[in-house]
């Protein structure tokens, strides 16, 4: 039986999918063609969207870069005469786009993600779907449960790395009649979205392992929350909870067992802070979601007062797996002290950008290079950002560095939730801190002093530094103001607030010390230390920048080599885009 | 703000009353607020403040605590900018420059002929395509300065033309 996928992940639908999707399901009608379309999750593969694919009894074919004037050679050469178009697919190995990213991956968090549709639970059953959590009721005891998951050696994925299976353990030892399971779904890093393909891909694997974690803590009630910005999710999960429901795989006596477990969506409204722990259970109480101090830790006192243990969407994700197939296997991959794999979301700079998930172990310079097919436009290789407003940038030349909590921990980036935006030549190194200390300072929930104002002091001090107006002992000061937001700060938005200018300044403090005292940017990105020319060689007086340039700063009669008059230059770059003869040179 | 319906408001009460007996309602009551009317009026604010017993001052709190409350209406149409980490390294800056100045307001404002919003968001989840913008519910990605432009220019248009009909 053909069937025919689409991914309609939240990339897929911005690409252009769902016209992709129609036009299939018109032109099969119009050929009278009875094959089924579905629409599945994100692949992964994201920089090749819209992805289709057909399946059939002995052969896959992915089409890459499907546009709604492809669908119908599509349909009319493969599915009627059976001559799949070659040249538009991508497969493993056939040094297509597709061959290294998808080899190279190792999917236990992504295995079903693009493979089944995520609006059929059947789907999910199919493919060893609520096996585990089967396996779990009928043949162990929650401290068998928690040993396995000890053994596997699985950390956090949601940032912190701690041992899930002790947080399940202190979380199961905390007496009380009530206790919660919460799936923090708030994905807050600005430039990930891991949790978010997953829960649109595979949102069924994600309420497995909370039900198997409800067994482990004793808990009959569970809360995913998810932020608001994600409506697809929300509608995925409340459809596959639905469905739950029905099959009273969710509800009173799950599975024929005596275990009682329901699960809630509650949706975030918008704010960073709420995805520390402490601010995620306030903000489900209905409050203002201000982190409070630990301890008393959730695994004691959370919600409502009652012990609650909160996962990661992607922690929760591998624990079906690894019941299936055995915690050693898990603690088989990755190194000594990061078992299993990761799922990265690559994107910036990069070639191939999208979702891949790694045993833990690989190198960076293998993601960016061999997995994410290299640097853009044949740009040099500048450093991989980690870890989004928390973490850092790791420079180049540490590109041997492998994936490990530790290792990475070591340079004062951290893993993160698994943003890894890869940066060229052309990024500037003081505008990116800026950029995360901006953010950070919005989202401080301004509660602590010197995350509120010692982050502001900062950031005026970056602002200056690019605009031109940097002083000597500004970076020092930065360092001064850095430890003290460290050491004084409540939560870890502030504890880790400095992190992308304390590592910017470690790793590329020659890039800060140009701006400061040559008044330059190496990266030629701070509009006010740029000046813009006009190379005579190359102007061929097309004319094109004058017309651009919303000050008329650019004066030159046709066919003549054109001048830009610095004075009223405001630097926007825009004749710099539209030359078409690389004439515009930024100095 | 009577362009809402009775049917509507009397939803929107049901729907609160249902919330109401369910703990932490507070958010999901606001949301449900701003559902129905595209922004939270004051009005809505007392009244929820009478349903759950809390001051309408502590819901202001909560309001402003969170981006995605407004208590003002929106523009027609809704542009979202994404200034998220990928967006950024590929340029949404000058994209932003840009629409700031081909709308005449900057992020967070309405223009004054209510036509368009500003918004910036920490990433839309589609940062393969970045630098991205969307109006209303369409999702533009890989954009220039160039392709920018065209697209805010038949934006102007489409609107134009709508007024238009509108008027006749
Ligand atoms: C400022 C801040 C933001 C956070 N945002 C998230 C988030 O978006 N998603 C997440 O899973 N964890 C986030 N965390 C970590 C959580 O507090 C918590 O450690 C995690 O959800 C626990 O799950 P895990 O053990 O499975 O990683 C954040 C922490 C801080 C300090
Ligand atoms: S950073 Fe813009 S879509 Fe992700």
């Amino acid at each position: 039986m053909t069937q025919i996928r689409v991914g309609l992940g939240t990339c897929g639908i911005s690409a252009g999918g769902e016209a992709v999707y129609q036009e299939l399901v018109e032109e099969l009608k119009k050929h009278n063609l009875e094959i089924e379309v579905n629409e599945t999750g994100c692949m992964g593969m994201c920089y090749d969207e819209v992805l289709v694919e057909v399946v059939e009894d002995y052969d896959n074919y992915l089409y890459a870069k499907v546009t709604t004037d492809r669908v119908k050679s599509i349909v009319e050469e493969h599915l009627v005469k059976g001559l799949p178009i070659e040249d538009w697919i991508v497969k493993p190995g056939n040094g297509q786009a597709g061959d290294n990213f998808l080899k190279l991956q190792d999917r236990i968090v992504l295995r079903n993600c693009g493979h089944i549709n995520p609006t059929s639970i059947d789907d999910y059953i199919e493919k060893q779907g609520y096996e585990a959590i089967q396996t779990v009721l009928n043949t162990l005891t929650p401290a068998e449960l928690i040993d396995k998951i000890k053994n596997s050696g699985l950390r956090g994925r949601g940032g912190g790395g701690f041992s899930t299976g002790m947080k399940w353990q202190f979380a199961s030892q905390s007496e009380s009649d009530k206790k919660y399971i919460i799936c923090n779904a708030d994905e807050g890093d600005p430039g990930a979205f891991m949790d978010r393909s997953v829960l649109e891909g595979d949102p069924h694997s994600v309420i497995e392992g909370m039900m198997i974690g409800a067994y482990a803590i004793g808990a009959d009630e569970g809360y995913i929350y998810v932020r608001a910005e994600y409506p697809l999710a929300i509608k995925r999960l409340q459809l596959a909870i639905k469905q739950c429901n029905e099959k009273n795989f969710l509800g009173n006596n799950i599975f024929g067992s005596d275990q009682n477990f329901k699960i809630k969506i509650k949706q975030g409204a918008g704010a960073f802070v709420c995805g520390e722990e402490t601010a995620l259970i306030f903000s489900i109480e209905g409050k203002r979601g201000v982190p409070r101090v630990r301890p008393p830790f959730p695994t004691d006192r959370g919600l409502w007062g009652k012990p609650t243990c909160i996962n990661n969407v992607e922690t929760l994700a591998n624990i079906p797996w690894i019941i299936n197939r055995g915690w050693e296997a898990f603690a088989q991959k990755g190194t000594e002290k990061s078992k299993g794999t990761k799922v990265f979301a690559l994107a910036g700079k990069i070639v191939k950008s999208g979702l891949a998930e790694v045993p833990m172990g690989m190198t960076i310079n293998q993601i960016v290079f061999d997995v994410g097919g290299g640097i853009k436009d044949g740009k040099a290789f500048k450093a991989v950002q980690m870890g989004g407003p928390s973490g850092g940038c790791i420079p180049a030349s540490m590109g041997d560095l492998r994936i490990d909590y530790d290792e990475i921990t070591k340079t004062g980036a951290i893993m993160g939730s698994g943003g890894l935006i890869v940066l060229d030549e052309t990024t500037c190194m003081v505008d990116l801190a800026k950029f995360f200390l901006n953010f950070t300072q919005n989202e401080s929930c301004g509660k602590c002093t010197f995350c509120r104002i010692g982050t502001k002091k900062m950031l005026e001090i970056l602002e200056r530094i690019t605009m031109g107006d940097g002083k000597e002992g500004d970076i020092e000061l930065l360092e001064d103001l850095a430890g003290k937001i460290k050491s004084s700060s409540l939560c870890g938005l502030g504890q880790t607030a400095p992190n992308p200018v304390l590592t910017t300044i470690k790793y590329f403090r020659e890039e800060y010390e140009e701006h400061i005292r040559n008044k330059k940017c190496p990266a030629h990105n701070c509009p006010a230390l740029l000046t813009y020319t006009i190379d005579p060689e190359k102007c061929t007086g097309c004319t094109i920048c004058a017309k651009k340039c919303p000050t008329q700063a650019i004066t030159g009669e046709a066919k003549q080599v054109h001048v830009i008059n610095q004075d009223s230059c405001i630097n926007c770059g825009q004749c710099f885009d539209v030359c078409r003869f690389d004439a515009v040179e930024k100095v | 703000m009577d362009i809402i319906g009775k049917k509507e408001i009397d939803h929107f009460k049901r729907d609160l009353i249902d919330k109401k007996k369910q703990d932490g309602s507070l958010i999901p009551l606001l949301q449900s607020a701003q559902d129905t009317y595209g922004y939270i009026p004051e009005r809505a604010i007392y009244y929820i403040s009478e349903l759950v017993g809390i001051p309408a001052a502590e819901i202001y709190g909560v309001i402003t605590f969170y981006s995605q409350f407004r208590l003002k209406p929106l523009g027609k149409n809704i542009i979202r900018i994404c200034e998220g980490t990928a967006c950024h390294v590929n340029g949404a800056k000058s994209i932003l420059s840009i629409l700031q100045n081909e709308l005449g307001i900057s992020v967070g404002e309405t223009s004054d002929d209510g036509l368009y919003t500003l918004q910036s968001v920490a990433c839309l989840g589609c940062c393969s395509l970045a630098p991205v913008i969307m109006i209303n519910d369409e999702t533009h990605g890989n954009l220039t300065t160039a392709s920018l432009t065209k697209i805010i220019k038949k934006q102007k248009r489409i609107e134009k033309i709508k007024s238009s009909y509108d008027a006749n």
